[in-house]
């Protein structure tokens, strides 16, 4: 298969004359017609950089430059300089990453974290022998075009990074997190666009499929519904593996061989890198795509398991983004000195004969690993590649001649300075500029809702970003290879909203008598976001962190990933709130001392619509935490258990509606956005989560979206256990003057626990100093009531009704 | 005492291997995961091993129906599993391990070997991860359920596990050889639709057993159940010492030690 029939093809070897006179707009309209996604300023500094070397590039050099350089894999926006102007103030940033997000971690100083913005995913330590590592990714574009195709490369893509990292870590969780447009929309859908419930459908089974297929529980995520994602659907996917700690060191030396592994190379996924732009053409549909194949990428995680063990190679890489223009590319920095490779491309395996070698440089062809192999490594990797049914080449090899030589049956198609490849990118200043909003007259009081209460909550839980999760997550196999200990899904009839799934990796570490296990908790709500990005970022986090500490987690080593979804990174007011956001990412994780090890930003996810207007998404900030549950038999879930148990809830209460579901029932405007106190908010989880891990509460949920209300509701209807609540005795702010107010705020860092009476002494020593207060009890009536200020009965809602409302939106819409 | 050995057979798209390998570890036995290359080359023998289980997965990605080509390996160049079975030492076919037996022509047995019943796409036409309740019957010769309460509960976890006979009279056939060994039932034991017969199984059946007793096929993952906090509800009960799922693997190590 690998002689190809080239003669008809533009091979991408001949140098492109066109480059060393070219103007500018010549650049442009080049760089326009070829995809390349490069700006002015990078265009002329590659044609700078051969004028120096007195020869023209390659196409399939300018390919490299455009994979290596592209936003998706160099965060050109996340790593240059900004100048951001606050209010009044004016601030030079050199690297946002650098001084926020990568900035924390290094003060934070964890010795748990192992391996943090380096390799292709997050690594933190588990136990003595093992360790974690966690990534997250997004794949917006793809799914936004072919929802289904897109959905299944993302997770593959994703898993692919934790096999990746190190020399290889074994997928132990799969997470999804979704952004749609509300599923029930009847307006005329957009040419180009997708209806949102097909997107919906869709991705949910290529999450599904893949997912299932590779044999790991998909036990974490959620969905956010918004009309601003109708144009721009945002699919999160992430996975967590297993490796050993004597595993996470990768290497390479000059000499080792350069070995393609797994799926064979097509013209699928052309571009994948660089297609981030709304404007499609004809080719670019074609192919811009790729195609997942889950069964080639569950032999090539099974012989690459049985490869490490044996140490058969000294490192590995994904081919993702670039293909192997990217992953040769990232491992010839590591060989020797000075690095350098030298690949044979002739000697790939293809899908098919019709296929130009720069495109099989840059293809995006799914199910592909890069690995270094020493010489006399090689024939005992080829037989256990073959007993897996994993077909395998030799590339070419590794070198120390700081160059990127490509050549294709002895022609030279790629002779690229490393160095210039890797740091040669022009570092553009771009402008930031933040403004608060104006606030608007504050609503002080509710009194006068007080009749609306009972219809408010039933309103709320019937709100598509609270309702059942149950129509998507019975789809996944959320408990294949044993270790699901907390189900996604909880409570007496297993369909409760759990806070978090709690993993037991017992079939993995195989070791007998160890109970230790991890959980994996989201944050995000970009409706706050729309208010402040920096109210939103500490919520995130503030949320992620509080679902780990419900479940029974050590939330005094967590660990989180990032990632951003953005709109143009062009409009100053964009990047300002996407400044905003980043620097809530570093407050929240200094003050949780909760360290950032991995992320990742999507930028230009934009729509233009027919009067040619470009409308940005809402910014939009997805926390995932990470953190180990030390013993899993102590691990809790949100559904009440029994009745005549005191009921606490933890955290201050203020009149905080800005961006609520109170806000969206009652049509109201100008709420104050939510806002973590950092310093009170870590005291309380962390004393909340010893005193969870002590045995001390019996049932643990935290507030977020529709505010104490909703949780217990959910509380109850899950336990099918009734509970009073008495809104008097609720700790709140003097800003809160009404019981509507304290049923709906959405306060961040507070938590409804139900607390077993014979413990409820221990349970108050050990919560002493966190602002909390017990008010109500579970009771045997299935209801939830609520007695207001005065002593009377607010509101008293049936639990089977409550559980309806809750239930019935999802199954309603998708059937 | 010499622990039985347990061959946990593997392919392509085989996926619950390590947590069956576990739950054989768990019951006493010694479990060894092998390709069906390592058979088929000889590399391996069969006969070495006193249980043989085919667990879970998705083998070759099912892409021409669920455990159809792991099934044509087995019918055409693994015939010595019959020999294994006939020599009365237990087999055990998980989910996707059920389908494959159940292609082969090895479950329902009859005596030509043909296949006579099929796990089809579950009405609710998706695949659906949840826990069912189960009623065992206690008459069957099946040696994997002694000692077990007659009602138990198990996740299930597939898109094609719907029970489907060739004709009536294979029907018939599993009732008159007590070869029904788990059916899908509600709370009270009864027979019901859907979710509590999660895919709209012929009779609710689950499970099926040979009548010889020492050959099982199920839907149902026991390996998912073998300590106690692996129950969904298990944060809010206290009177279930251990997972019901080792009861099954127990029986059959016991048994192979015998």
């Amino acid at each position: 298969m690998s002689a190809l029939k080239t003669e008809a093809q533009p091979r991408g070897a001949h140098p492109q004359a066109a480059w060393s006179g070219a103007s500018a707009r010549d650049l442009a309209d080049m760089n326009a017609s070829h995809g390349w996604s490069l700006d002015a300023a990078e265009l002329a500094a590659v044609q700078a950089h051969f004028q120096k070397l007195k020869r023209e590039p390659t196409r399939a050099e300018v390919e490299t430059f455009a994979q290596t350089w592209s936003e998706h894999c160099k965060h050109k926006t996340f790593t240059s300089p900004i100048l951001y102007r606050d209010g009044k103030s004016t601030k030079r940033i050199k690297s946002l990453l650098a001084e926020t997000i990568v900035d924390a971690t290094a003060r934070l100083k964890k010795p748990w974290c192992l391996s943090v913005f380096a390799d292709n995913a997050g690594i933190v330590a588990f136990d003595k022998k093992w360790a974690l590592a966690y990534k997250a990714e997004t794949h917006n574009h793809p799914c936004a075009v072919e929802p289904y195709g897109g959905a299944e490369t993302g997770v593959g893509g994703v898993i692919r990074d934790v096999l990746g990292a190190g020399l290889g870590a074994k997928p132990v969780l799969n997470t999804d997190v979704f952004c749609f447009a509300p599923p029930d929309y009847e307006g005329p859908v957009s040419p180009g666009a997708l209806h949102p419930r097909r997107t919906l459908t869709s991705v949910v089974a290529g999450v599904r499929d893949y997912g299932n297929r590779m044999g790991i529980p998909t036990a974490a995520g959620g969905v956010w519904f918004d009309e601003a994602y109708r144009h721009n659907p945002l699919v999160f996917v992430g996975t967590v593996g297993l490796i050993p700690r004597s595993a996470i060191a990768k290497a390479v030396k000059p000499g080792d061989l350069i070995v393609a592994a797994g799926g064979r190379t097509g013209r699928d996924g052309l571009h994948g890198a660089t297609f981030s732009s709304a404007a499609l053409d004809d080719q670019a549909s074609v192919s811009a795509v790729q195609i997942g194949h889950a069964i080639n990428e569950k032999r090539l995680l099974d012989a690459l398991m049985r490869a490490r063990e044996l140490r058969l190679y000294r490192g590995l890489t994904d081919c993702g983004a670039g293909g192997f223009s990217s992953a040769v590319g990232e491992m010839a920095e590591l060989s020797g000195k000075r690095g350098g490779a030298r690949v044979r491309l002739e000697a790939a395996l293809f899908k098919t004969t019709e296929i130009a070698p720069w495109e099989a440089w840059v293809s995006e062809s799914q199910e592909r690993m890069v690995l270094a192999v020493p010489k006399d490594k090689l024939a005992a990797l080829a037989d256990l590649f073959a007993s897996e049914g994993v077909e395998h080449c030799v590339l070419g090899e590794f070198t120390d001649t700081g160059r990127l030589e490509v050549s294709w049956a002895g022609e030279a198609l790629v002779d690229l300075d490393l160095k210039f490849l890797h740091k040669g990118v022009p570092r553009r200043e771009r402008s930031a500029v933040w403004e608060a909003p104006k606030a608007g007259p504050l609503v002080t009081n509710r009194r006068n809702e007080r009749a609306r209460a009972g219809e408010a909550l039933r309103w709320c839980l019937g709100h598509l970003n609270v309702c059942s999760r149950e129509w998507i997550i019975r789809q996944y196999d959320h408990e294949v290879q044993g270790g699901t200990i907390l189900k996604p899904l909880q409570g007496l009839h297993h369909d409760g909203p759990g806070d978090a799934c709690v993993i037991w990796p017992q079939a993995v570490v195989g070791e007998e008598g160890s109970f230790r296990g991890f959980s994996v908790g989201h944050g995000m709500n970009p409706s706050y976001g729309r208010i402040d990005p920096y109210a939103m970022a500490q919520a995130a986090v503030d949320e992620a962190l509080s679902n780990l500490a419900c479940v029974g987690a050590d939330v005094s080593q967590a660990a989180l990933l990032d990632n951003f979804c953005w709109g143009d990174p062009e409009d100053p007011s964009e990047l300002g709130r996407l400044v905003r956001a980043a620097q809530g990412c570093r407050d929240a994780a200094l003050a949780f001392q909760a360290p950032f090890i991995s992320g990742k930003d999507s930028l230009n996810n934009t729509y233009t619509d027919a009067k040619g207007l470009k409308h940005s998404i809402p910014g939009t900030l997805l926390i995932s935490a990470l953190a180990p549950v030390p013993d899993v038999r102590q691990a809790v879930t949100m559904d009440f258990k029994t009745a005549n148990n005191p009921v606490y809830l933890v955290g201050w209460t203020s009149n905080e509606l800005g961006g609520s579901l109170w806000e969206a029932f009652a049509q109201e405007k100008g709420g104050a956005v939510p806002v973590v106190e950092p310093r009170s908010a870590k005291e309380a989880l962390w004393t909340l989560s010893s005193a969870i891990r002590a045995g001390l509460v019996m049932s643990a949920h935290d507030l977020r979206e529709g505010g104490l209300a909703v949780a217990a509701a959910e509380m109850a209807f899950s336990g099918e256990v009734g509970v009073q609540i008495d809104v008097d005795l609720v700790p709140r702010t003097r800003d809160v003057a009404d019981p509507v107010t304290i049923l709906f705020s959405e306060s961040p860092s507070r938590f409804l626990l139900e607390v077993s009476p014979d413990k409820e002494k221990a349970f108050l020593k050990a919560m002493k100093g966190v602002p909390m207060a017990r008010v109500g009890k579970t009771i045997a009536n299935p209801v939830l009531r609520v007695v207001g200020l005065d002593s009377r009965t607010l509101l008293e809602e049936r639990l089977n009704e409550l559980k309806a409302a809750w239930q019935a939106p999802l199954p309603r819409i998708l059937g | 005492m010499k622990k039985p050995k347990v061959l946990v057979l593997r392919t392509a798209g085989t996926n619950c291997d390590l947590e069956t390998a576990s739950a054989f570890k768990m019951a006493g036995g010694e479990p060894e995961l092998l390709s069906v290359r390592d058979l088929l080359s000889g590399k391996a023998k069969l006969f070495n091993y006193g249980i043989v289980a085919i667990p879970g997965g998705f083998s070759y990605g099912d892409d021409v129906g669920a455990g159809r080509i792991f099934a044509n390996e087995i019918r055409g160049q693994l015939r010595e599993l019959r020999g294994f079975i006939r020599s009365g030492r237990p087999v055990i076919g998980i989910c996707n391990g059920f389908q494959v037996l159940v292609k082969a022509g090895i479950l329902p047995q009859t005596p030509a070997g043909d296949q006579v019943a099929s796990l089809s796409f579950n009405d609710s036409n998706r695949f659906e991860a949840r826990w069912v309740r189960l009623r065992i019957n206690l008459q069957s010769q099946s040696l994997f359920v002694k000692g077990l309460p007659e009602m138990i509960e198990l996740p299930v976890a597939h898109g094609e596990g719907k029970f489907v006979v060739k004709s009536p009279k294979v029907l018939e056939m599993l009732k008159k050889t007590r070869a029904i060994l788990m059916q899908y039932v509600n709370e009270e034991g009864k027979f019901t639709g859907y979710p509590e017969n999660p895919n709209g199984s012929l009779f609710n059946i689950a499970a099926i057993t040979n009548p010889e007793g020492n050959c099982l096929g199920l839907m149902p993952h026991p390996e998912r159940y073998v300590t106690r906090w692996h129950h969904p509800n298990w944060t809010r009960q206290t009177f279930c010492k251990e997972g019901v799922g080792l009861e099954l693997f127990r029986n059959a190590v016991n048994h192979a030690l015998n």
